[in-house]
């Protein structure tokens, strides 16, 4: 029992990052942009991230840094795709290049112009870093460890998550939004502003996603710069958003469940002993795969895949 | 007046070499006509002056920490050692070792840029090099972990870094108070390296303390942060209090400073990053190696195209060795127990794996092992434990 908790509660850490990108990612396929970029902006947000923290030994700087990190690559990807209608896929790619290189370069400039080549997050931000503990609460058995024993990043993650599924389907502006993603041409003569609504998704989205990357570069660390901590999470948060079926509520679902498969392989209890770590590894991957089939047999009905993903929008080819 | 006088030294050391090389040419040209161009350097070594060296590195060996930046510190090392100028060295960094292509560029290019002897640090360069090395027989490819070799100018390198993760098993051994030790390991039992590693760290904790038994949690991958993070929550959370790793980056020391526990380092001084959690740190020095390398392509000892040795160094020749003990962290009575054992290795009264001595896996069989043939080694030792 005592084993379950902590492997539940090792499950939401791992599943934290994957719903930042997640959610980042649904903000921007909604608005029918399929950005391969993820893991790119991840980085950067982790490399922002770490460093804004490491200078200013302030939490709130650090992920405002990452943040706008994240806002800055996704700029770079917006100008791009909606504004020079370059090929999306290309350009996602060439973030996610372009965005591990560069966190890696910055981070490594940095370890080499350090004292004793080593980075590590100073006293301040670190407490800050830790899991809460509040008071009463806390000390709920089993419960206060499970839903009161997190760090920051957790709660933050699931509030945006929360407030984006409320932006996107309970709200005019969040119908308008997906209406782009749907048929923008259709938006558009309904007079909604499709270029302006592009690139307030795809901003957001990628802020998002460089939070979940100071959460990589922070917490998984463990407080010291290491290069390349993303290490494929946000190709894995590309993947959640058909699991979650483009909906933010079944993203905290789908993350926590993905992180749960993750960890598995190191809670392994009777019969899962002697399975090759290679059949755990592979676990996520497969559910996405089931699920792609499930909701392709279901017919479009479920899927809420948006119909114009992956294509620009040239208004003068109405 | 001390910088000229070497000046000078080396001016007629530098003299006599290149004087030496030319007497010999025309011998080892009749014996080795196949290939001209290593016949002008061949007998009596390459003179320092015209010595090239090339480095593949799998990451940046600026990172501070890890793998690709403990070679760094040895190749810095042979530099200094043998007092080579840094024009001599050329280097290739963040070569994925998965990528063949990639890995044959960039030896091609330090072939290009007239490299005599290139050093291969990770395993998945093997082919490449192998390759490589009949196609150019008058340069030296020298491989690290590999398994493969020519004896002519194809060699690898490697150590018995399992003596000193036995002596990190004494202190985690004296330390852990829960007698449960957490292991966290890249690759799973039928990786031998990794495995003889896990049974020489879990035959020192034996020794000195027999109720403990180690568990192993395995990331199945040689670089991830998040699983090496969790692995050892999970190691932390099922009761360790004492954690080891074979792994690339510093996340379980971190993790066990966090809960309060101790951990040991790999591959560099990890004190420097968990200071109060890393009680010591199984460390490689391969400057060891590299300086008797190129020495030995100096000297003519090893000649590209002729006669080159395999090379499995050990902590008599300090290619293997532990970080100062974290004194204010460790057991009473580490310091003197490790000292002991220590001094048995580095005399060779003793050995962990002598090819003698019979070992009982945790399934009730015997094993030998010999120390060279790590490689084999896919069982646990008796205290060793795959489930928490």
């Amino acid at each position: 029992m005592e084993m379950l908790v902590k492997f539940l509660v090792a499950a939401i850490g791992a599943g934290t990052p994957l719903l930042f990108g997640t959610v980042g990612e649904i903000l921007n396929e909604k608005v029918g942009h399929l950005n391969l970029g993820v893991e790119g902006m991840m980085a950067i947000g982790a490399c922002a991230g770490f460093m804004g923290g490491y200078m200013s030994d302030n939490l709130f700087v650090a992920l405002l840094c990452a943040f706008l990190a994240g806002v800055l690559a996704a700029l770079v990807y917006a100008v791009l795709t909606v504004t020079f209608m370059a090929n999306q896929n290309v350009a996602g790619l060439t973030m996610t290049i372009f965005g591990v290189g560069l966190s890696n370069f910055v981070g490594v400039y940095m370890v080499s112009h350090s004292e004793n080549s080593t980075l590590k997050l100073p006293a301040q931000i670190s407490k800050q870093l830790q899991n809460i503990h509040i008071p009463v609460l806390s000390d709920i058995p089993v419960l206060g460890e499970l839903l009161f024993s997190y760090n920051v990043f957790v709660y933050l993650a699931i509030v945006i998550a929360a407030v984006c599924g409320v932006y996107l389907y309970r709200s005019k502006t969040g119908l308008n939004v997906q209406a782009i993603g749907e048929n923008p041409a259709a938006a558009d003569a309904a007079s909604i502003p499709v270029t302006r609504w592009k690139y307030i998704n795809l901003l957001l989205g990628g802020g998002i996603c460089g939070l979940g990357g100071a959460y990589c570069g922070m917490i998984i660390n463990g407080g010291v710069w290491i290069s390349n901590s993303v290490n494929g999470l946000g190709w894995i948060a590309v993947a959640l958003v058909i699991f979650a079926a483009w909906k933010p509520h079944m993203a905290i679902l789908g993350s926590f469940l993905f992180g749960a498969l993750r960890v598995l392989k190191y809670y392994k209890v009777g019969f899962m002993v002697g399975m090759p770590d290679a059949f755990f590894d592979m676990l996520p991957f497969l559910i996405t795969a089931l699920v792609l089939i499930g909701t392709s047999m279901r017919g479009v009905k479920g899927t809420h895949i948006p119909a114009f993903l992956g294509n620009n929008y040239f208004r003068e080819e109405r | 007046m001390k910088k000229v006088l070497s000046a000078v030294l080396a001016a007629t050391l530098a003299l006599s070499l290149a004087a030496c090389g030319g007497n010999t040419t025309g011998n080892s040209a009749s014996s080795t006509p196949a290939s001209p161009s290593a016949a002008t350097t061949t007998g009596a070594g390459i003179p320092k002056e015209e010595l090239k060296i090339g480095v593949v590195h799998l990451s940046d060996p600026a990172e501070g920490t890890g793998y690709s930046y403990t070679h760094e510190l040895g190749i810095q090392g042979m530099m200094k050692n043998l007092n080579l100028d840094e024009n001599q060295l050329v280097e290739k960094i963040n070569i994925d070792d998965t990528d063949a292509a990639a890995v044959e560029n960039a030896m091609t290019e330090l072939l290009e840029e007239g490299c005599n002897i290139i050093f291969a640090t990770s395993w998945g360069y093997m082919d490449t090099a192998e390759a490589l090395a009949e196609e150019y027989p008058d340069v030296i490819f020298s491989h690290a972990t590999g398994n493969k070799s020519n004896g002519v100018n194809f060699n690898n390198y490697f150590g018995r870094i399992y003596q000193a993760r036995y002596l990190s098993g004494i202190a985690a051994g004296l330390k852990t108070e829960s007698n449960k030790i957490g292991y966290v390991a890249a690759m799973g039992k039928e990786n031998g390296e990794v495995t003889s590693g896990i049974n020489a760290f879990a035959m020192g904790v034996a020794s000195v303390n027999p109720d403990a038994e180690v568990y192993v949690k395995v990331t199945n991958s040689w670089f991830d942060p998040e699983g090496e993070r969790q692995a050892a929550d999970a190691l932390l959370a099922s009761g360790c209090d004492v954690l080891a790793q074979h792994v690339d980056t510093v996340g379980p020391q971190l993790a066990a400073e966090q809960a309060g526990a101790y951990a040991i380092g790999y591959n560099s001084d990890m004190a420097l990053n968990a200071p109060n959690a890393t009680l010591v740190s199984v460390m490689w020095d391969w400057s060891v190696y590299y300086t008797k390398a190129v020495q030995n392509v100096m000297d003519g000892t090893w000649v590209a195209g002729e006669k080159i040795e395999n090379y499995y160094g050990d902590m008599a020749d300090g290619l293997v060795k532990l970080s100062d003990l974290n004194e204010p962290l460790v057991a009473e009575g580490t310091a003197e127990k490790i000292e002991e054992v220590q001094a048995k290795i580095i005399s060779g009264e003793w050995d962990v794996f002598d090819g003698k001595t019979e070992i009982m896996d945790n399934e009730g069989q015997t094993h030998v092992l010999d120390g060279v043939d790590y490689g084999t080694c896919n069982w646990y030792v008796s205290n060793v434990k795959e489930q928490a």
